[in-house]
């Protein structure tokens, strides 16, 4: 709590403070060590420091230091106090490519309002525009990071907030380039309505718990929108993420809950929506999955629930392999996809259960929304392309109709098991 | 004007012509008689350039007509059988004809008128008659004016006026020089018609007379009792 | 010539089975892209109706009419006319008619529900398909006297276009799974005017992400400049090879 607490009271600690009733004593207790030393220093043209490195020098924990508008080339700016960094009027600070450009090794520090640009692009020490070492309750927000080699890179923190950051870069090549937010070995972060392209990763989670990702927008990066590893009790909400390599990856994790999403246009070799992998005991719902190669990707995955979720008009609405167990995909909407459900084992040990599949041929007496026949959602063709990609290139030919339909009729090469024994007629409401 | 040299034609291992020699002037009226199969069609096909020789080639007026088409102008052509496309009427036919050939000067529309046609112009080819066909195919022959007629059994089918009518019709072309080739078994409608006479049997020309010929040769007035006087002769 | 392609493309039009053959496209055209959601769903059914009923309709009416037109055909080479004008009038008649009717029937409601990219070069291959079989009736009809033999010559060629290539195509990707055939792949896709115009339009529905490696092999070369020229130039060998042997065998045919 406190770190929001060091920004707020920058107005009051100019005015002085008035506080007087015995109930906010014990906040005024709580915050003495920032109040009692809590002043504000300037930077900028005609300022009392022209430069940010000797303001920074002249600072104490509990500052406010303020930059107005200008170009601050600087080299490596560190701020190993807990004070508050603000940009007035979108400040630039430059790394030139030789630099990182803002090192945060202090708990409690604010960065707010600064374009940063141009860090330094070694790959060995990953340099980035913001980078916090082992430091919590750190504050990153409002800020325009621009061609970065990593955008936000989070080491070893707990309890930050990155909000609202416009994160740039134009990536051409994976190696060339890191993460627009890279979180590695933190907790309890809290990472929203941030928007990020041309990165490697959009957002990227290692060893990362108790976390959640909301209101992002992730595209054109050149690998995945947000790539979990090895990341548990996560959760991301309401996220667009559009045009990646690959829209979400999650991988090797357990209990991620991903709602609300909008996977689409991750259109292109193995571009997937989301991919799944060696992943258990996650809750999918309410996602939208649209235009892309797959929709999901799953492989060595366990006991998921996939529900409520809106597959259109992609290649595969679900690659689910072989490898996966105890999952249950039930009440999505799988409309226009040229494949529903594809696999490349014969085993079947998922659950399909009253979705809806525009492909559905079948009839509803009894008038209760379900189909009276069990819908087959894997078709010959799907099987075929699974076990012979270059086989593909008889889609839509006349003879895989015609092949898709005697299997229709007399299944004999699909796994017979591989069915929603309860279609619905109707398409849900998502 | 027309040159025949040594022409062969087999349909598989059909021989249907086999080293045909002729020369035919212009002024004569040819009849070429002989039996079903003898290659008559086959000839006047080949003359047409409808059929191609397998050897030998055909001059006209001194050229090859071999990948030639341009001479056909010259040339009026009434089939055995006309055929014609089964949904257009007479006058389309007429029409179309007149318009593929566009020469529209000299034009000669005696059959036309003699047959009476025009009052069928709106009759489809399909509902016709043999005999109205023929007269069709009569009239398209003549309508140009051609220098050269080749009557492929023109008055099988007709009714005797009709075949009166087009007898004078050729004679009357006959007296204006033309070279006029008919083939007919009907022996003896030809009589008073013609100058020559060609037999042909087995694809072979057995032989090409004069009337005046034939008749001394033989002694006989009639040409069916000629032919078969000479054929006696050449089998001893 | 162009007389006679007059008479004969006005004769065509006058047959009520060109007319039923427009109607029948209009029909499915529209009510594929009013059924349909979106267009593109509409441009993918209509391509199934290129790919199926085009062909026959245009192989078998093209056969028919040949045979039919032996008589006009006779009576022309009786006229001074060259063999040659009399072949090509013939084909450049009956294309042109079932390409109007391709045209109206189809690709108006292409034209106004579709107006990408997608849609006029679906109309382009529409009306390059219908050629293409047109010329290989002319094909299988100089192949054959008998009008029996020939159209059933033409059912046969139409099946092996339409379906049994495919199902060979098939065969061969899995006899050669081990092998990188991909490129083999382009050469065989060219041996089929269906084949080939089905891929054309699938990249054209960007479908070449789902083929992996095959994908990126076929958008390699067809989606280049150079590769969709030349597959526009292979379907044109499909119109001029069939029909120059045709005219070859016609000038030689005895009548």
């Amino acid at each position: 709590m406190t770190y929001i607490f060091t920004y707020r009271f920058i107005p009051f600690s100019s005015q002085g403070m008035g506080f007087g009733c015995e109930a906010k004593l014990l906040l005024l207790f709580l915050l003495l060590p920032y109040l009692g030393i809590g002043k504000t220093i300037r930077v900028g043209q005609g300022q009392q420091f022209v430069k940010i490195k000797p303001a920074l020098a002249a600072s104490h924990s509990g500052d406010t230091v303020v930059v107005e508008k200008g170009t601050y080339s600087e080299g490596n700016i560190v701020i190993d106090k807990a004070i508050t960094f603000l940009g007035h009027n979108l400040p630039v600070l430059d790394g030139h490519r030789k630099f990182e450009v803002v090192s945060i090794k202090s708990d409690s520090v604010t960065i707010r309002g600064f374009r940063i640009q141009h860090s330094s692009y070694a790959t060995l020490d990953d340099p980035g525009g913001v980078k916090v070492y082992e430091s919590n309750h750190i504050t990153i927000a409002d800020n325009y990071l621009y061609d970065n080699f990593f955008g936000i890179y989070i080491q070893y923190g707990k309890h930050c907030l990155i909000q609202n950051n416009k994160i740039v870069a134009f990536g051409k090549e994976e190696q060339q380039i890191g993460n627009g937010i890279h979180c590695w070995k933190s907790d309890s972060l809290q990472i929203i309505g941030n928007n990020v392209s041309g990165h490697r990763d959009g957002i990227y989670f290692e060893f990362v718990t108790h976390s959640v990702i909301w209101r992002n927008v992730s595209y054109s990066n050149i690998r995945y929108g947000l790539h979990f590893m090895f990341s548990n009790d996560d959760a991301y909400f309401t996220n667009l993420f559009r045009n990646n390599g690959a829209g979400v990856a999650v991988m090797f994790t357990k209990n991620v809950v991903m709602m609300n999403n909008t996977f689409e246009q991750n259109w292109g070799d193995a571009a997937y929506g989301l991919l799944l992998k060696e992943i258990s005991d996650a809750y999918i719902q309410g996602n939208r999955f649209s235009q892309n190669t797959s929709g999901i990707y799953m492989e060595g995955t366990n006991r998921i629930l996939v529900e409520k979720n809106s597959f259109e008009a992609n290649g595969w609405g679900m690659k689910i392999q072989a490898s996966c167990m105890d999952n249950t995909i039930q009440n999505n909407n799988f409309t226009g996809n040229t494949f529903d459900i594809s696999t490349n084992g014969t085993l079947v040990l998922n659950t399909f259960n009253n979705n809806y599949w525009d492909k559905y041929e079948g009839y509803d007496l009894n008038k209760d929304n379900l189909g009276d026949v069990p819908y087959h959602p894997l078709s010959l063709f799907s099987v075929i392309v699974e076990q012979n990609p270059p086989a593909m290139l008889l889609y839509r030919s006349i003879m895989v109709m015609l092949l898709d339909k005697s299997e229709k009729i007399l299944p004999s090469l699909t796994p017979e098991n591989f069915i929603d024994h309860q279609p619905l007629m109707h398409a849900l409401k998502l | 004007m027309i040159e025949i040299q040594n022409i062969s034609k087999t349909f598989g291992s059909l021989q249907v012509l086999n080293g045909v020699n002729l020369s035919l002037l212009k002024g004569q009226c040819i009849a070429l008689i002989g039996p079903n199969g003898c290659g008559k069609t086959t000839l006047i096909k080949s003359i047409l350039g409808m059929v191609v020789p397998s050897q030998g080639d055909i001059l006209f007026q001194g050229t090859s007509i071999l990948k030639q088409f341009a001479y056909r102008r010259h040339i009026g052509y009434m089939p055995q059988i006309g055929r014609y496309p089964e949904n257009m009427n007479i006058g389309q036919v007429v029409e179309m004809i007149r318009n593929i050939r566009k020469d529209d000067t000299n034009l000669d529309l005696e059959l036309l008128e003699e047959f009476k046609l025009q009052t069928l112009y709106g009759k489809r080819m399909s509902t016709l008659s043999g005999g109205t066909t023929q007269k069709v195919s009569a009239t398209l022959a003549f309508l140009f004016n051609p220098d050269v007629l080749i009557l492929d059994e023109p008055t099988a089918g007709l009714d005797p006026l009709a075949a009166e009518i087009l007898k004078e019709k050729i004679i009357r072309e006959k007296q204006k020089g033309k070279l006029i080739l008919i083939t007919s078994h009907l022996l003896s409608e030809l009589d008073d018609l013609i100058t020559q006479l060609i037999f042909m049997q087995d694809g072979q020309v057995i032989f090409h007379k004069d009337m005046d010929t034939l008749r001394a040769d033989s002694g006989e007035e009639k040409i069916s009792k000629a032919i078969a006087n000479i054929l006696k002769q050449q089998a001893k | 010539m162009s007389r006679i392609i007059k008479f004969i493309f006005i004769d065509i039009l006058k047959n009520r089975i060109v007319l039923l053959y427009t109607l029948l496209l209009a029909g499915f055209a529209w009510s594929a892209f009013s059924l349909e959601d979106n267009s593109t769903k509409g441009l993918l059914t209509l391509l199934n109706l290129i790919l199926l009923t085009v062909p026959l309709v245009s192989i078998l009416f093209s056969t028919i009419y040949i045979y039919n037109s032996a008589e006009f055909i006779e009576l022309l080479l009786s006229q001074p006319i060259q063999r040659k004008a009399i072949w090509v009038s013939l084909f450049l008649g009956l294309s042109l008619s079932l390409v109007v009717g391709f045209v109206v029937g189809a690709g108006i409601p292409i034209l106004v529900y579709a107006p990408s990219d997608v849609g006029l070069m679906m109309l382009a291959i529409g009306c390059i398909i219908t050629v293409v079989f047109v010329a290989i009736a002319f094909l299988s009809a100089i192949l054959s006297r008998d009008k029996a033999k020939g159209i059933g010559i033409s059912i046969m060629l139409w099946l092996y276009f339409a379906i049994l290539f495919d199902g060979l195509v098939l065969f061969l990707t899995f006899q050669f799974s081990d092998y990188p055939i991909e490129k083999a792949m382009i050469g065989i896709s060219a041996l089929s005017p269906i084949d080939i115009s089905r891929i054309l339009i699938l990249l054209h529905l960007d479908v070449s992400a789902m083929m992996g490696y095959t994908g990126a092999v076929f958008k390699d070369f067809f989606g280049t400049s150079l590769g969709f020229a030349l597959s526009f130039f292979i379907l044109l060998l499909w119109i001029a090879i069939p029909f120059l042997v045709s005219l070859r065998r016609f000038k030689h045919k005895d009548l």
